[in-house]
């Protein structure tokens, strides 16, 4: 990939990073970096889509260790699970054979598993060697038949955040548009309920989370032309341009892809998110205001007096438990805030959040939901949760599964909130799981267990204390 | 308060109880070169035999009075003396155990009288201690009945201090420790470690782990046990420092041994756990005033440590437990500190040591009450012996082998539950088998607009119930 197309991928209008200096894209610091590279982000961002062949062209540490390890689900094709890398060799690179290995890989993916589409992602040994990947992507469409997708995201071009947009920017490009949706289907018709197409950008079917909406999105005549990508196929992806509104769900990463399909087909788009009764309502509220159906908002309406009735009856015995219990939340971008307020629809506190990939709209609405003197960590490093923790009474962390050992040896009780969880928190449906493994964790009994000293420990000093008074008796 | 349920219906279905007669066996069992005869008809013997055969996989040296229609009718004390005088002529052995069956016990067979004839009429086997205990199997269960024969064995085999001048103390290194049914012989080789890494040495009554351990010996054949305790040590018990306990099903056992030696003793009812073991290690500090072993201290470390790792798991998990009494309470015990529930319980028989169990209520019944109760607090893991697996393929749900028998599984007498290191073992199968029941998994949805042409028809329900559970916990 050219400089010039990077500093374009950087260089995102839609996005409230780009009007400050210091953004969520910044070059990673040497020596004091966390998190993915470029590979990483794009990889993650379109591994969901199921029918795909997921070629990961490289040496074997890109697909060798993370293959098949994030949450999301398929109701259907289970191909994105098998991890399929050209796993260079040294030959491989000093020879320059990298380019014949990957034109006869992706024969081998089409031969043996018929995939809808393949995608090869490129990473750094073929980038630096000047493989010419999309070369090899058109003469092997060509040649085989199938399409085949190239992403190029090599680990060097940047963060894991560029990654994201890397992929996006692949799909708008080859995908998107190369089919016109299905008709729709005869039994879906229901008299009195207009369909309106949409596509949800963003949202990755952890754990199967999106299963929890779609019913709701259902009910009130959503089509969902495509997720980009929980539970996606390859031939929604190809029919995201007609829809009539997007949805931005819950992260910035794929911005790109909403401004460029507005640019392209002038498709309106929104930022939301599915976590916390608050902004399920919202969201479903926000697709009638778009999209500007009088019918749809009054159902919709409906729709949400109904659940939240139905929620508050479910979740008031577990309020009960987590009322005034104390969070701190460490996550980035959206979920920030649309954690904020699922925690506070739960009757808990938040004491700070994490601000890390927050754009400055993500920390107004922060301000919006914790009060003008919101606490936001800029820097998350183990030991600053943990004195925050400490010195807070905090009596649970929220942050990603990476942190999660780090609380668990401080002996802090932990909720994963990121991609490798395994339960679905959102939609109405989601906080009862959500409460569930909150109010799991807080009141397990192994938290005074850890916490407290050996019996003998204990009396060491015990019997040191009696000595002594015996001594000044 | 513990409720307890007593048993009402007429019919035993999948019965859990096994005879008290045959836990007398056992614990002869636990000495070298010893042989109980029951003293019943021959199938009395042979069903025994079968049962720890299948169990342990070993020979089993079982023998019988063979009560017949005319002994029955007769009189059996001749059987009794006629048995002893031939196992004592051919075998040689170090220990005659004769526990009595429900048929001699209904007779009113007086073996007490039957082996003082015995002593008249064959004073040259004087030497070899027989130990006739009481173990109908129309009461108790193989808990009670193990506990019996221990507590008859030191009732024969142990001085009084003043007849044997024995002084509690005078071997500082010497440890009793009484141990019941429960333990394994797997855990009774990680008890003797744990006692021995202070110095110390542990005369283990009765030892499994040295007869039915499963080791492949010298002789071709023996007739008697080929290990165990020494009953040559017996009289040794009074020089101790101290007696250890492990389980209420021993009290009467215990207050037999102090009333004898004198020697103080520390009573724990289980070692399973965090809180069992503390205590139990910070006794064996003082017993032996050496520090705590910087290796026990790192398996208590590391035992934390899984308690945290697995506490996601493992909070608010649902337990269906069939199990003799300080079994029921050691395994609960170790679930509750863990944050898991037990929501069904059910012992053979009633006994002081049901209050102790952490749960609700205990029903005194079958595996088919288990299966029931299991069904209706929505167990998610059954642990009891290999006749459970029937109820657990019935609940569809997975089955942790514990106590006997085990006849479909190989190893089950040395798994080891107790001590640190066995706990987190335990620990770890626990949610390594949660793990596999995918809980919290969503079923797919299809939307009824769905583009997707593989949709993955998913009939079994996951996650119905995510609303409640845990809420009672």
């Amino acid at each position: 990939m050219k400089q010039k197309d990077i500093a374009a991928l950087l260089d995102e209008p839609a996005c409230a990073h780009n009007k400050k200096s210091k953004s969520g894209c910044a070059k990673p610091k040497p020596g004091a970096t966390a998190g993915g590279c470029a590979f990483d982000g794009a990889q993650i961002a379109l591994l969901p889509i199921a029918d795909v062949a997921h070629i990961v062209h490289g040496s074997i540490a890109c697909a060798g260790s993370s293959w098949d390890n994030r949450g999301t689900r398929s109701s259907g094709s289970r191909l994105f699970r098998i991890g399929m890398t050209t796993d260079l060799t040294e030959q491989d690179v000093i020879m320059g054979r990298g380019e014949k290995r990957l034109f006869h890989a992706i024969k081998q993916a089409v031969d043996n598993y018929q995939p809808s589409a393949v995608f090869v992602y490129n990473t750094c040994v073929p980038a630096l060697i000047g493989d010419d990947v999309e070369a090899v992507c058109r003469a092997a469409e060509e040649k085989w038949g199938t399409p085949v997708v190239p992403v190029d995201a090599a680990g060097f071009y940047g963060t894991k955040n560029l990654g994201n947009r890397i992929a996006g920017e692949s799909m708008v490009k080859h995908v998107c548009g190369s089919r016109e949706p299905d008709p729709l289907p005869e039994e879906a018709v229901r008299e009195g309920v207009k369909v309106h197409d949409i596509s949800l950008i963003g949202e990755y079917n952890i754990a199967g989370e999106l299963w929890h909406v779609l019913p709701l999105l259902d009910e009130l005549g959503l089509r969902v032309l495509c997720t980009l990508s929980g539970d996606a196929r390859f031939r929604e992806v190809q029919t995201m341009h007609r829809s009539s509104v997007n949805m931005m769900v819950c992260s910035k990463a794929m911005i790109n892809v909403a401004r460029k399909l507005q640019e392209a087909f002038g498709t309106p788009w929104f930022e939301g998110s599915f976590y916390g009764v608050r902004d399920v309502s919202q969201a479903l509220r926000d697709f009638a205001r778009v999209i500007d159906d009088e019918d749809l908002s009054q159902r919709t309406e409906a729709l949400i007096s109904r659940e939240e009735a139905r929620m508050d009856q479910l979740l008031e015995p577990w309020r009960e438990k987590l009322r005034g219990r104390k969070v701190l939340l460490y996550t980035g971008g959206v979920k920030s805030w649309s954690v904020i307020a699922a925690l506070q629809d739960l009757g808990m506190e938040v004491v700070a959040t994490g601000t890390k990939k927050s754009t400055e709209e993500d920390k107004a609405r922060i301000k919006e939901l914790m009060g003008q003197d919101a606490v936001m960590l800029e820097e998350g490093n183990p030991r600053a949760l943990i004195n925050i923790v400490h010195g807070k009474n905090v009596d649970v962390l929220i942050a990603g599964g990476r942190n999660m050992y780090t609380a668990l040896k401080a002996r802090i009780p932990f909720l994963d909130i990121n991609q490798e969880r395994e339960f679905g928190y959102a939609g109405y449906q989601g906080m009862v799981e959500l409460a569930r493994q909150l109010v799991l964790t807080i009141e397990s009994p192994v938290w005074p267990q850890v916490r407290s000293p050996a019996p003998w420990a204990v009396g060491a000093s015990a019997a040191e204390s009696t000595a002594d008074q015996e001594v000044v008796a | 308060m513990t409720e307890i349920i007593k048993r009402k219906k007429a019919l035993s279905v999948s019965p859990l109880k096994a005879s008290q007669t045959i836990g007398a066996a056992l614990a002869f069992l636990g000495f070298r070169r010893a042989i109980p005869m029951l003293h019943g008809s021959q199938g009395c013997t042979a069903f025994g035999k079968v049962f720890f055969v299948r169990h342990f996989r070993e020979p089993i040296p079982l023998q019988t009075t063979a009560m017949d229609q005319v002994t029955t009718v007769m009189g059996s004390e001749e059987s009794v003396v006629e048995g002893l005088k031939t196992i004592a002529e051919k075998n040689q052995p170090m220990l005659l155990g004769v526990p009595t069956t429900g048929l001699s016990e209904t007779q009113g067979s007086d073996v007490r009288m039957a082996l003082k004839m015995f002593r008249d009429k064959y004073p040259q086997f004087d030497t070899i201690p027989v130990v006739p205990v009481s173990t109908p199997d129309y009461a108790g269960c193989l808990e009670s009945g193990f506990a019996k024969a221990v507590e008859a064995i030191i009732k024969t085999t142990v001085p009084a201090a003043k007849e044997a001048n024995t002084t509690p103390g005078r071997r500082q290194r010497q440890v009793n420790v009484l141990v019941n049914s429960s333990l394994t012989p797997g855990d009774l080789e990680e008890l003797k470690e744990i006692i021995e890494s202070f110095g110390l040495r542990a005369v283990v009554i009765p030892d499994l782990s040295d007869s039915l351990d499963g080791h492949l010996g010298e002789d071709e054949f023996s007739p008697l046990t080929i290990g165990g305790a020494e009953v040559s040590e017996m009289s040794t018990l009074g020089d101790a420092k101290a007696t250890l306990v492990i389980g209420k099903s021993l009290q009467k056992a215990a207050d037999t041994l102090q009333q004898l030696t004198g020697v103080p003793d520390y009573r724990f009812d289980h070692l399973m756990g965090l809180q069992a073991m503390d205590s139990f290690v910070d006794s064996l500090h003082r017993i032996s005033e050496e520090p705590v072993p910087a290796k026990l201290e790192r398996q208590r470390a590391q035992l934390q440590d899984a308690m945290l790792d697995s506490h996601f798991m493992l909070g608010m998990a649902r337990f269906a437990l069939a199990a003799d009494p300080d079994h029921l309470v050691a395994l609960s015990q170790m679930l509750e500190g863990v944050g898991a529930e037990t929501v069904a319980a059910v012992a053979p028989v009633n006994s002081p040591a049901l209050q102790q169990v952490a749960s609700e209520k205990v029903k005194i019944g079958d595996l088919e009450d288990l299966e029931k109760m299991a069904r209706a607090g929505g167990a998610e893991i059954l642990i009891t012996n290999s006749h459970g697996s029937e109820s657990a393929e019935r609940l569809g749900i997975p089955l942790l082998r514990a106590g006997f028998p085990q006849y479909d599984f190989l190893g089950g007498y040395q798994k080891t539950w107790i001590g640190y290191r066995g706990s987190r073992q335990t620990l770890f199968d626990l949610a390594n088998l949660m793990l596999t029941l995918e809980k919290g998994e969503i079923s797919p949805y299809r939307s009824i607009y769905a583009q997707k042409t593989d949709f993955r028809e998913v009939t079994d329900e996951h996650s119905s119930t995510a609303t409640t559970r845990g809420l009672h916990h």
